[in-house]
């Protein structure tokens, strides 16, 4: 089956536009409380702005007025400057993308009619329709000779890639997302999320994405804007800025207590400083490895035996070192090896798997680069938490409001 | 068209129509068969004209019911309060007895075709209106949501996808109202409408003469058969994706 790479012919898009707020505001009749309160907010083209809260935070409603598939009572909303007002609302749709939870395809026509259903609508060709939706299709890592099928015919997962595809066929400026991924099971929402931010990194455009899945929006967010009843916003920033610094309580509450351990699933195994291994080949007199280790500053204090091209085989016991030369087969087994890209949250999870204390890290050539251990990770963690101890929690009592519901 | 023997006066249809007669004329009658082949191969063209009749009939009526609870059904849909007073109305021409329902209409429409086209007409109307609404409600909300999500008008939702989405149901209401206009339709002949009821009802050949009720009603059950079968296959040609699901 194609991936996303093989469509890497895709016509680099017209281009994203950026979304402003401006006071924008939903009251349903005369209800006191509106369901979205003079929110103002920018989303820069090109970038993932996620809206999360608890249900009924109004971030449905504020994504809705986009596409005014929800009309605002006051304020505005601008995509790319111009006021969505400014069109008759079913032309603006055909220019913004929409993907639901319930994903909405059209049962009674086949994938490809149903991702050139906004193509068909503008009037475009037969011929140009078929080319795109197959393009399409690619791009969202589907095989085209699905193109004949039926919705019905097709899994969830790939019912929600055709439901994408439909969203981008016509090369929208701005794509609203209201929680896509929420009816996938776990294990194909990973697969689908990760598929989305490829294929964002392609084709870059401005999405407002509505979850109400903090680790969601984490992952997918470059801003994230937590929302509280009322459409309030919280608090608006990158996904790490709300990590260490949540602006307060009910962002605190609402990120959750393992806020540290979120912070991994952010960064990178070479985003922190490994620790360097003394590095052992075969054949090669013990007496030199020993003398590595007792040197003051030594970090890892086992010898890590690596082949002539540096890629790791194991690790040196005491026994190892008191043979006269290290040895062809190493004491300890290798146990994990991580790639200096893995995201340390799973590389934290290899190694605790493992019950390993040491993992040696390699790069794309598979050679070493350094070793990571528990012990650097955890500090990371601590002084994680020291920063976000600049913003003490205050103690709450019981009941306190804001939890993530 | 009809014949007059039988239809002296409508008035007088029940008794000049199940009055015994003589059919000395007729064959068979001496052996007491219930069913004569010889004569059914020498008459069978008799049944032509009102096997052709009864299709129209049928035809007609149900295309003009369908026209109106369609329509009915539609306006309905953009406005829910008329649903009530639409499944009351229809309903009631539905439960009027159907010789009831010619005679009410002799004076304003006389007797003849037009007559039993507009009672058979009237009878349609509850199975496809209803069938209709369910079908348009059971359209998907999150197909509808989509719809509109991504551009299209609310006559484009209507054409594009709610009336797609109903057609199963608007099939079935469609069959199961021509089946049974076939067999309602064998009473257009009180009505002087003409049809197979013309010589299920015994004719000119009187009611003794099993032969010719058994063809004729033989008739009107192939006819209903017929229609239904094919309505099937229409349903089945026009929801492709049906299909696939069930696979």
């Amino acid at each position: 089956m194609p991936t996303g790479e093989a469509a890497t012919d895709i016509q680099p898009h017209s281009g994203a536009s950026s979304v402003s707020y401006v006071g924008a505001t939903k009251r349903y009749g005369d209800s006191e409380l509106a369901a979205v309160d003079d929110l103002t907010l920018e989303v820069p083209a090109g970038e993932i702005c996620v809206l999360v809260g608890p249900s009924g935070c109004g971030k449905t409603t504020a994504m809705r007025m986009v596409n005014r598939t929800v009309e605002m009572s006051a304020g505005d909303i601008l995509v790319g400057g111009e006021s969505v007002r400014s069109k008759d609302a079913a032309q603006l749709r055909r220019e913004i993308g929409y993907v639901i939870q319930q994903i909405g395809l059209f049962p009674h026509r086949t994938i490809t009619e149903n991702i050139g259903t906004v193509p068909q609508l503008l009037g475009w060709k037969r011929d140009r329709i078929r080319a795109r939706s197959a393009e399409l299709l690619a791009l969202v890592g589907l095989d085209p000779d699905l193109g004949d099928r039926y919705p019905a015919q097709l899994s969830g997962g790939q019912q929600q890639r055709v439901g994408v595809a439909r969203a981008l066929v016509a090369d929208p400026l701005v794509m609203l997302m209201d929680e896509p991924f929420g009816a996938i099971d776990p294990i194909n929402r990973e697969r689908l999320q990760n598929e989305f931010l490829r294929l964002q990194a392609q084709v870059r455009k401005t999405v407002l994405f509505v979850t109400h899945d903090i680790d969601e929006a984490i992952k997918m967010g470059d801003r994230i804007a937590v929302m509280r009843e009322g459409g309030r916003v919280e608090q608006y920033a990158t996904p790490a800025e709300l990590l260490m610094a949540p602006a307060n309580e009910f962002v605190e509450d609402f990120v959750g207590a393992d806020r540290a351990l979120k912070r991994l699933a952010l960064m990178r195994v070479s985003d922190i400083d490994l620790w360097e291994a003394p590095l052992a080949t075969v054949g090669q007199p013990t007496a030199e490895l020993r003398a590595k280790l007792d040197a003051p500053d030594v970090e890892v204090p086992y010898p890590l035996l690596v082949d002539d091209q540096r890629r790791p085989l194991g690790w040196l016991s005491e026994r190892d070192l008191a043979a006269p030369t290290v040895p062809e087969r190493p004491d300890s087994p290798l146990g994990p090896v991580l790639d200096r890209d893995d995201v340390m949250r799973d590389a934290l999870a290899d190694m605790l798997q493992g019950g390993a204390q040491y993992a040696a890290v390699t790069d794309a050539g598979g050679a070493v680069v350094g070793v990571l251990s528990v012990e650097i990770i955890s500090e990371f963690l601590v002084s994680s938490a020291a920063k976000v101890d600049e913003h003490p929690a205050v103690e709450r009592p019981l009941g306190a409001e804001g939890s993530d519901d | 068209m009809t014949s007059p023997t039988v239809f002296a006066a409508v008035g007088e249809v029940g008794k000049d129509f199940f009055k015994e007669r003589t059919t000395d004329t007729l064959p068979c009658q001496s052996t007491d068969k219930l069913f004569c082949w010889d004569w059914a191969r020498e008459n069978f063209d008799r049944y032509e004209t009102p096997l052709r009749q009864h299709v129209e009939l049928v035809l007609i009526s149900v295309a003009i019911g369908f026209a109106i609870a369609f329509a009915l059904a539609l306006l309905s849909h953009r406005h829910r309060w008329l649903r009530p007073p639409f499944l009351l109305g229809t309903g009631v021409l539905y439960t009027i007895p159907s010789i009831a329902f010619f005679f009410l209409l002799l004076p304003l429409t006389g007797r003849g075709r037009d007559t039993a086209i507009i009672a058979l007409s009237a009878y349609t109307l509850q199975i496809i209106y209803r069938n209709t609404i369910i079908g348009l409600d059971n359209v998907s909300k999150s197909a509808v949501e989509a719809a509109r999500g991504i551009g299209m008008t609310d006559r484009q939702i209507l054409w594009k996808v709610e009336i797609p989405l109903a057609r199963p149901e608007i099939f079935a209401g469609l069959q199961i109202a021509t089946v049974s206009t076939v067999a309602i339709a064998t009473l257009a002949t009180f009505a002087r409408g003409g049809g197979l009821g013309e010589p299920i009802f015994g004719g000119e050949l009187g009611i003794d003469f099993k032969t010719n009720i058994i063809i004729a009603g033989g008739l009107a059950v192939l006819l209903a058969a017929a229609f239904g079968l094919l309505l099937l296959w229409l349903q089945r040609l026009v929801t492709p994706w049906r299909r696939v699901e069930t696979e």
